[in-house]
């Protein structure tokens, strides 16, 4: 086990670790972009002050930034609000800001650069047009992106603020339309319920907001960060799981939302990696040894010490997995086609 | 130990292989690196700092190399890494030592946000520290490395770390970092000065760096406390001139100089405020270094 994840499992151990242990520690938490996370779990059992002062430092510098970071997302959503009031659309917030505002415990020491909405698809026209007056601008130009992420991607193409340059990302659906597994997001959007202090501000349900989270990571072709993921969904299931009722209603949720796959795969590795609590039933149904293979490795926090001499394989396969998931085959190599030629032409200068 | 007990064969040994763990002031560096030129500038210049044993705890982990490639046998470069990762493009071959200070202040700037880190030499004389923040090319390393040389003790000559809990100004002393025309200057003002090879072509023109004396080296966990806050800017020809500063406008100058600011919210707008208060704010104009270095000594006397 990496000392990483074992950290995450149990931070109470670390109280006893050696000054080597701690920059294993250190370093591989910096990689994974969870040194604020885990600033944020010693803080909570009250350890913080306890460990060696070396470490401790890199801890309580991750944490500086931590308020400043929370006013400037509850600034941003505040403008938000104001942009879109005239629309009278419902703005639904998604990951990092909507942990925040409901105040989970997954918002804890978890930093994000960009605000994820979801809104109605038969409303993002209207509500592109109230962004573009409250100052955001869209940022891919090129006509592919833009063709890309309009036609086959569930959200429009990344906006920026021109004075502010925070960027949001404006969502219609949680997994491509172009993908095979097709949640429907008419369900998302009523199943929504409101923020509870903040009129006008809804979350998806907990059911979505786990299936929510299992699909980003697991649909998703970037690993590098996969850890931070994982550590999100099993705080997610953690909370809400303390809940009896909640087992069964999101594994239903699951089935109709077709999202069976990720779930099955969110909670398969949550338990086996970080030890979440979850119900022997749901996790009975049999594993692909060849996923396990791949995910395990994938899922280590991205730094050498973690790896080994299959992890870029393993890495790579899961990419050309989450691109065949997500788009038919032809559109899959046109797509790559593309990539792969436009990387020529952006490498061409600097190879002189 | 410091690095001066090491052989040169003991030196590179250890940069080839574990890497050498060096302490510059609260922090510990392990760096690695096959090339020649990096185990000379590190056993020329940080001869009198700690080497750590390789049990403790080090903060970053960097490595200088080639990148891998054709290109190495043609036109050799040279490559910083933080933990495996290269966060520049690479520089041309004969830039290792260059790309290691720049990526040392990098580390330091990007991830030590337990303290407001401002973009300022500091220096100190009799537990005061004097502040210098300028924009690059107004003779603020100039103006320190004269200084260091005339009684002051080097702090840091890019990076002030100020505490927040303490107010305190935090030593990081390394190497003094010259451009073009300073490198000149300072071999004339303090011919006793150690000085690197100068690296010519550089994003920064020619480059050098300055040992620091030893007494900064010991002394590096004593922090100071601010007293002045000097924004310099040379001139040739001109009569060293001081001008008081308002408060206001130094304390702009303080936040835009400041890499992390941002992070700090109310503490750190606290942190500078408090900084102002007890600091005395001048702007200064000089065209030579050894009547600067007399004026600051009457201004140290007098406070």
């Amino acid at each position: 086990m990496t000392p990483l994840v074992a950290a995450l499992r149990d931070p109470r151990a670390l109280a006893s670790w050696t000054p080597s242990q701690w920059e294993m520690l250190v370093r591989q938490a910096r990689s994974a972009d969870l040194i604020s996370r885990l600033a944020a779990l010693l803080e909570d059992c009250g350890l913080l002050q306890e460990i060696p002062a070396a470490p401790r430092a890199h801890l309580l510098a991750a944490r500086v930034g931590r308020h400043a970071h929370e006013e400037a997302v509850r600034r941003e959503v505040a403008q938000l609000r104001k942009a879109l009031a005239p629309t009278g659309v419902e703005i639904i917030l998604l990951k990092g800001a909507a942990y925040l505002f409901a105040g989970l415990p997954a918002a804890r020491g978890r930093l994000f650069s960009d605000v994820d909405i979801l809104v109605p698809r038969a409303a993002l026209s209207e509500v592109e047009a109230a962004l573009m007056l409250g100052g955001w601008a869209t940022t891919h130009h090129d006509p592919y992106d833009q063709r890309y992420y309009r036609e086959w991607m569930h959200e429009l193409p990344p906006l920026r603020h021109v004075t502010r340059q925070t960027v949001l990302d404006v969502h219609h659906a949680i997994v491509p339309p172009t993908a095979r597994l097709k949640p429907d997001s008419a369900k998302l959007l009523a199943a929504a319920r409101p923020l509870p202090g903040h009129p006008g501000l809804k979350m998806l349900s907990p059911a979505d907001m786990v299936l929510h989270s299992a699909a980003h990571l697991f649909l998703n072709e970037e690993l590098s960060h996969g850890l931070r993921d994982l550590v999100d969904l099993d705080s997610l299931l953690r909370h809400f799981g303390a809940d009896e009722a909640f087992w069964p209603a999101l594994h239903a949720r699951a089935l109709g939302m077709h999202l069976e796959s990720p779930l099955r795969y969110a909670l398969r590795y949550t338990h086996r990696i970080l030890e979440t609590p979850v119900p022997m039933h749901l996790l009975a149904a049999p594993a692909s040894p060849v996923m396990d293979a791949l995910y395990l490795r994938a899922l280590q926090p991205d730094h050498p010490s973690a790896a080994d001499a299959f992890t870029p394989l393993a890495r790579w396969l899961l990419y050309m997995r989450a691109h065949w998931m997500r788009m038919p085959p032809g559109r899959l190599a046109y797509h790559l086609a593309v990539k792969a030629l436009r990387k020529r032409e952006e490498a061409a200068p600097a190879g002189r | 130990m410091i690095v001066g007990d090491l052989t040169d064969e003991a030196l590179a040994r250890l940069l080839s292989g574990p890497g050498l763990r060096l302490r510059t002031g609260p922090l510990v560096t392990r760096i690695s690196s096959p090339l020649a030129d990096i185990a000379r500038g590190i056993a020329l210049l940080y001869r009198d700092h700690e080497v750590q044993p390789a049990e403790g705890f080090a903060d970053f982990h960097v490595r200088i190399d080639r990148p891998a490639g054709l290109r190495r046998w043609l036109k050799p470069q040279v490559q910083f890494q933080f933990d495996g990762w290269p966060p520049f493009y690479p520089l041309p071959g004969d830039q290792g030592f260059p790309i290691l200070e720049w990526g040392l202040n990098w580390c330091v700037s990007t991830s030590c946000h337990q303290y407001l880190i401002v973009h300022a030499a500091v220096v100190e004389r009799g537990g005061r520290a004097l502040i210098l923040p300028a924009p690059p090319g107004s003779g603020k390393s100039t103006l320190c490395a004269g200084l260091i040389h005339r009684g002051w003790r080097l702090l840091s000559d890019e990076l002030t770390l100020l505490d927040p809990s303490s107010g305190q100004a935090v030593p990081l002393p390394r190497p003094v970092s010259l451009k073009n025309a300073s490198i000149e200057v300072i071999h004339r003002f303090a011919p006793e000065a150690v000085l690197s090879p100068t690296v010519h072509d550089t994003l920064k023109g020619s480059v050098a760096h300055l040992k620091p004396p030893v007494e900064s080296v010991n002394r590096a966990l004593e922090p100071a406390r601010p007293r002045w806050i000097v924004m310099p800017r040379y001139q040739a020809g001109v009569e060293p001139r001081l001008s008081r500063l308002p408060k206001g406008r130094a304390f702009m100058q303080l936040v835009d100089s400041a890499f992390n600011y941002h992070l700090h919210g109310a503490q750190g707008f606290e942190l500078i405020a408090r900084t102002i208060d007890a600091c005395d704010c001048h702007e200064f104009v000089y065209g030579d270094l050894e009547q600067a270095a007399t004026l600051f000594a009457g201004l140290a006397a007098e406070a």
